[in-house]
């Protein structure tokens, strides 16, 4: 396994497994803000655009 | 010559011409991003080698450099783009700097938070108010402020020359934090200075750390395009353009 011994010697990260993998959770869930903030945003774009064409219909 | 620039200019100031070049952009951009920072972390977390000083710990590095690196390069790019806005009064520069926000306050985020983790094996703290933390923190804050004057202002005019103003006058933090490891006697020092008084970093780590700034960069520009180019449709909305491409959004969905 690359640079460790075992699995379990990958996951403990020496004695800083809880901080090498707290700071990449972290990591993940910036990019996934990142990744996620834009389709929310695109979403909302159109279900806002769908209720303005209603209102100009009636 | 001078014409030809001009022209050039125009094209690519005008909203709608950038909304259309840019479609293939972003989907490349994310793609090539998506790529390299998965080589660069699965590298640096299993194959890179362990530091001598710091165990596995240093590890954190291939996240934290990255995002401070990112947050500093696109407060300065929102700098940049306010200034053209406010001189040329060209509202694509503002789109671009507003969306520009979100993503480097992120980046500001990530690397406080894995600044703080890695400080306290490292330093034996999470945190300690010295220069380089602090301007670290007042990087965050200001991008903050630039957020709260987009939705503090009716007009959304008024909110680009708001916050391109404070962009502009925040600029001053940036060499701040940049020197402040010379400058000041900081934590952040000591420990940099460790690491390159340990042999210069090796090939195997340099590698990955370089990967990954570079995908940090591409990705950072990959999430503003995307930004961009739904604020765009936000802002033009009542052009006939807009309207067609959300009318056909709105069928596709």
């Amino acid at each position: 396994m690359g640079a460790f011994d075992s699995f379990a010697a990958f996951l403990a990260m020496g004695d800083h497994g809880v901080y090498v993998w707290s700071s990449y959770a972290v990591g993940a869930g910036v990019i996934a803000f990142n990744m996620i903030s834009p389709r929310l945003h695109r979403h909302r774009l159109i279900s806002d655009h769908k209720r303005r064409m209603r209102r100009e219909q009636r | 010559m001078w014409q030809a620039f001009v022209r050039w200019f125009h094209k690519w100031s005008s909203p709608k011409w950038f909304y259309t070049m840019s479609q293939p952009w972003s989907f490349w951009l994310g793609w090539a991003a998506t790529l390299i920072i998965a080589v660069a972390l699965i590298w640096g977390l299993m194959f890179a080698p362990v530091e001598r000083l710091q165990g596995n710990s240093y590890r954190i590095i291939f996240l934290h450099v990255p995002s401070a690196f990112l947050s500093q390069a696109i407060y300065a790019a929102i700098a940049v783009l306010g200034l053209v806005g406010l001189v040329w009064k060209m509202k694509l520069a503002f789109f671009v700097a507003k969306q520009c926000i979100p993503v480097g306050a992120s980046m500001a985020l990530l690397a406080l938070i894995t600044g703080a983790i890695w400080g306290k094996p490292t330093w034996g703290t999470w945190w300690e108010w010295d220069a380089r933390l602090t301007s670290m923190l007042v990087l965050l804050l200001l991008y903050l402020g630039l957020w709260a004057l987009h939705n503090a202002m009716e007009r959304p005019e008024s909110g680009d020359r708001a916050s391109a103003i404070l962009a502009l006058v925040g600029v001053v933090n940036l060499p701040i934090i940049k020197f402040s490891v010379e400058w000041w006697n900081t934590l952040h020092q000591p420990a940099t200075l460790k690491f390159t008084e340990a042999p210069p970093m090796h090939v195997s780590m340099l590698i990955p750390f370089l990967m990954a700034i570079v995908g940090f960069y591409l990705a950072s520009m990959a999430w503003v395009l995307m930004r961009t180019r739904l604020e765009i449709l936000q802002r033009e909305r009542k052009s006939r353009w807009v309207e067609e491409e959300l009318n056909r959004f709105a069928e596709g969905q």
